[in-house]
């Protein structure tokens, strides 16, 4: 199929962006996005150009690391996958394609699709731990049976990538189901208690000064999700946060 | 000339970590605030080494490429962790995990390391579980198991098909505590590109920040390589985009020796490609071989209708199909190693029965698993007389249960609904068990360079098992570096502080500096990716999973060729003071380019085959092992660790012999 792109190109942080038009033909079906993509790029530095920055890495759903805004949706249309897990049988010949950074000014344009997601890492060291030495001299493994229930509860909180597209897709940009899902992941376990206070204020405070938005529930981060964290993560640290400031 | 020296410690092989830690030189508390580590990689193995060296004291500088550590490739393993818990009572023992990882390995690992990884095994689990690391558990709230290749006893950790990404998540959050507490510094977006050598010691870094394009000097006490392996000197790998082999080989051209780069993985179960365009493929874990069953049909006539789409691969009977792996292996069956399991497939491939258009795919099938649990299910909830319908949606549940993400992703990709009909695979370059050389205590043939996880040599042999990758990482990074280092660490209280604006930091800067002019300013007319897609063909086609020594002497001289028009006409745009990422790749596969030359003179130096490793010269020739793989441990039961000499094809081979004492050499047989 033939495509007209119209992608955000930014020299860096400091210069101002804007659209521009590309053409791309003869794109597979079974391609995925990103390798339609790498197809545009090896077009560009054949002529000349500067290829088109984006994030990725693992291209296959984990890593995190890819995070386009395509048609006005965080990681493109389809549900429940990232943009690198995005096939074009999703599009159709003579589509055009409008491909933009995740946009929040917690997260700062880098260079064309690239985005400065510090501001998570930093909501991270505020308290996305639990403090155990790493000695190894815990107890054994299975001395504290946890329910299964908590437990596979616990594992799909803990599914999160940290892909940002929650924000992205937030008309307020709030980070509320990420932190959401990192705080219930250890308020889920036993393991997580002795320090569920801290850890939702610090890490509720941090979320606050980096600039993320208020949530006022309007569920497009669950939409948006790749890995269906949903806003029952979000409620679960409300209640956290309110036990923690009683 | 260097002699290799493994410093495994005497005495019996249950007591020598033991007996050596009780005896290795500590760096007291106060003198490690003194003591400045460099971690390159932030993976499982870098990660949580940087946990635990934090942890201990020490001032920690870690260095990854993607924008957090949280992205590492580990994050990308699916089926689980190996360990030593025989929670399920079914006969582990450490002994059973070292024995295990020694013949998988095919021979041709050091067994020291292996019996100490086996023997801290125990310890990952407890601390992954005390970090809240959420594995699956059973419905007494215990910890659950699976199995994998090549064993016969129950001994893998999982969390749903993510566990690199939760134990990775793990390391990440005991790194975010010690970020937290101002004992690591985190450099995020920063590629190294040099090692600086001071009077023989590893004493820093040459890094690159991606973001600025600033070349940055950073110095330390001691230097640790944690960046993975180099799988993608194939182009097509299950490996991560960015993984590579820059800071590995670098240190290698500084004189670390790099042992067995002819040891690498095939996987056998990754979706095949589909087309010129494709940039990576996906793996599909090896934890589906527990109920997938691997055929493909007995009849050239069906394999002709499959790919015609005449015929659905589910209208063949039973006795229309050829579960080859069940055949030749009735002891394992689709359980067998993952270099027996590619191999049954290319052979079946090779004679025409591959069931795609490329001739290049296998079948996996879960109908009879989702049969079996359907009916198990039924019983549970009562029902004696269930309706075939009824089995399957039971059936596919449990199915689910195991394995959904997987099946969610096979879908996305193929766009056929694998409950429904048979999963298509082919083997894929995977892992690389070669690496940098190192001796007991994880150090280099350089002083105060230290190399751990997938980027080093030293515990799988030739053929790495399933799970035990990720075991190894952790195990070198939470529980065994952090002990050997300080030996080495000892002598350097009364160091002080290294200065980086010296004349060694200059000459490597420049080095580093001079290379990234050329590439800017080579204005050449052939992408990068160009260059690296030819040497990936080269070397699937003549250093892939079966080897000869024409097609290796070829494979040397087209690399040769191949690198030689790499320098002349490669094209990279933009500048070198911004975010570039063909630069990066430049530099990544200026390295693929000499690494690949190395690892086809190391497969035609090792005429054996074992493990990953297949010489069509040497195969059985009858018996019951008639076309197996001919291990030959008269002439080849040694590491190769090859000292560079300026040239890849020059380098210079030093021979680590390799002792058995404590398990029995034998024929690896899956029969
Ligand atoms: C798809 C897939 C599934 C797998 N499943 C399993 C499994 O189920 N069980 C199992 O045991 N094993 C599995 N493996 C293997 C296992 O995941 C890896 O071997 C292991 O995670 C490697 O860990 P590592 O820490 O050594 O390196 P990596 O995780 O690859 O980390 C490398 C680190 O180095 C950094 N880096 C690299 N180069 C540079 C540079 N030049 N400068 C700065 N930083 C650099 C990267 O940023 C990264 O932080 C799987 C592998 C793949 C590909
Ligand atoms: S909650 Fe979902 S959308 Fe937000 S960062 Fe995590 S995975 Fe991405
Ligand atoms: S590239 Fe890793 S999630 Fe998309």
């Amino acid at each position: 199929m033939d495509l007209t792109l119209k992608i955000w190109r930014q020299k860096d942080s400091n210069s101002k962006g804007q659209m521009v038009d590309y053409k791309v033909t003869e794109i597979s079906e079974h391609m995925s996005f990103l390798e339609m993509m790498d197809v545009l790029n090896e077009q560009l530095v054949n002529s000349g150009d500067e290829p088109v920055a984006f994030d990725h890495d693992c291209r296959e759903g984990i890593c995190g690391m890819c995070s386009m805004y395509i048609n006005g949706e965080a990681h493109g249309p389809d549900r429940g996958i990232t943009t690198c897990q995005l096939h074009m049988r999703m599009f159709k010949d003579g589509d055009t394609i409008t491909i933009e950074p995740f946009r929040a000014s917690a997260f700062p344009v880098i260079k064309d699709l690239v985005v400065d997601r510090e501001s998570f890492e930093r909501i991270q060291h505020a308290g996305g731990f639990i403090s155990v030495n790493t000695s190894g001299n815990t107890q054994d493994a299975n001395a504290l049976p946890i329910s299964k229930i908590a437990a596979d509860e616990a594992m799909d909180a803990a599914a999160c990538i940290g892909c940002g597209a929650c924000v992205a897709s937030c008309k307020n940009s709030s980070a509320m189901l990420f932190v959401g899902a990192k705080v219930s992941q250890y308020a889920l376990l036993p393991q997580g208690q002795i320090e569920a206070k801290e850890r939702v204020l610090n890490m509720v405070a941090q979320m606050d000064k980096e600039g993320f938005g208020n949530c006022t529930n309007t569920g497009a981060c669950e939409v948006e999700c790749p890995k269906g964290i949903s806003l029952e993560n979000i409620a679960r640290m409300n209640r956290e946060y309110l036990k923690a400031s009683i | 000339m260097a002699t290799l020296d493994s410093k495994v410690p005497k005495g019996p092989i249950k007591d020598k970590w033991t007996t050596y830690k009780d005896k290795i030189n500590l760096v007291n508390p106060a003198n490690k605030r003194n003591i400045d580590i460099i971690v390159v990689g932030t993976g499982l193995a870098g990660g949580s080494a940087c946990a635990t060296l934090a942890e201990q004291g020490y001032n920690v500088k870690a260095f990854a490429y993607q924008d957090s550590p949280r992205r590492a490739h580990s994050i990308a393993a699916q089926g689980g962790i190996n360990a030593a818990k025989n929670y399920q009572g079914d006969g582990d023992s450490n002994y059973r995990l070292f024995y295990d990882t020694v013949k998988g390995g095919d021979y041709r690992s050091r067994e020291a390391n292996v019996y100490r990884l086996a023997e801290v095994s125990g310890n990952i689990i407890d601390q992954c579980v005390a970090q809240g690391v959420p594995f699956a558990r059973d419905y007494g709230g215990l910890l659950d198991n699976r199995s994998f290749g090549g064993v016969l006893v129950s001994r893998t950790f999982y969390a749903k098909g993510q566990t690199g990404q939760q134990l990775l998540l793990g390391a990440y959050s005991a790194m975010n505590r010690q970020i937290a507490r101002g004992k690591i510094t985190m450099y995020n977006r920063h590629e190294m590109l040099d090692v600086v050598k001071v009077d023989g010691k590893a004493r820093g870094i040459i890094a690159r920040d991606l973001i600025t394009g600033k070349i940055e000097r950073h110095s330390a006490h001691a230097v640790v390589i944690a960046t993975g392996g180099y799988g993608n000197v194939y182009f097509l790998s299950t490996n991560a985009m960015g993984s590579n082999a820059t800071a590995a080989w670098k240190i290698h051209k500084k004189g670390a020796f790099f042992a067995n780069p002819c040891f690498t993985q095939i996987h056998p179960t990754c979706i095949p490609r589909s087309g010129d365009y494709q940039s990576k493929l996906t793996l599909m874990s090896e934890s589906l071989r527990n109920d997938g069953r691997i055929w493909v049909p007995k009849n050239m006539d069906d394999v002709m209708a499959i790919r015609e789409g005449r015929k659905k691969p589910t209208e063949l009977t039973e006795d229309e199909r050829d579960y080859y792996l069940e055949r030749r292996y009735p002891a394992f069956g689709n359980l067998v190693p993952r270099d027996v399991a590619s191999r049954a497939a290319k052979e079946r491939c090779d004679a025409g029965y591959g069931i795609n258009a490329t001739g290049e795919a296998v079948y996996l099938d879960f109908k009879a698993a989702i049969n079996r649990y359907g009916t198990e299910q039924a019983l549970l909830h009562g029902d004696t007389n269930p309706s075939a319908a009824k089995i399957i949606e039971l059936g596919e549940q449990v199915i689910e249960a195991k394995y959904g993400n997987l099946f969610q992703m096979y879908e996305k990709i193929v766009d056929e609904n694998p409950y429904k009909t048979p999963m298509m695979i082919y083997p894929v370059t995977h892992y690389t068990m070669g690496g940098v050389w190192v001796d007991y205590n994880l150090m280099t043939t350089v002083d105060g360079l230290y190399c751990i996880g997938e980027a080093n040599f030293s515990d799988h042999g030739a053929n790495r098992l399933g799970a035990s990758a990720l075991m190894q990482g952790l195990a070198d990074g939470y529980f065994v570096l952090p002990y050997t280092i300080g030996d080495y660490l000892a002598n350097e209280i009364r160091t002080g502080e290294i200065p980086t604006d010296t004349k060694e930091f200059d000459a490597v800067e420049k080095e580093v500096q001079d290379r990234i002019d050329f590439f800017i300013n080579n204005k050449g007319t052939k992408s990068v990716d160009h260059f690296h897609k030819r040497l990936g063909k080269v070397m699937w086609d003549k250093v892939g999973m079966a080897r000869n020594e024409k097609h290796l002497k070829e494979a040397i001289a087209e690399i040769k060729e191949i690198r030689a028009e790499f320098w002349k006409d490669v094209k990279v745009p933009g500048n070198a003071n911004e975010m570039n990422t063909e630069l990066e790749k430049a530099g990544r596969v200026a390295d693929f380019l000499e690494l690949g030359e190395l690892f086809a003179l190391d497969a035609l130096n090792r005429n054996e085959s074992c493990g990953g490793h297949f010489r069509e010269e040497s195969v059985e020739l009858d018996g019951p092992q008639k076309g197996e793989a001919l291990r030959n441990d008269t002439d080849y039961k040694y590491v190769a660790a090859w000292e560079f000499k300026g040239e890849p094809s020059e380098a210079v081979l030093h021979k680590e012999e390799l002792e058995f004492n404590d398990i029995e050499l034998k024929t690896r047989s899956y029969k």
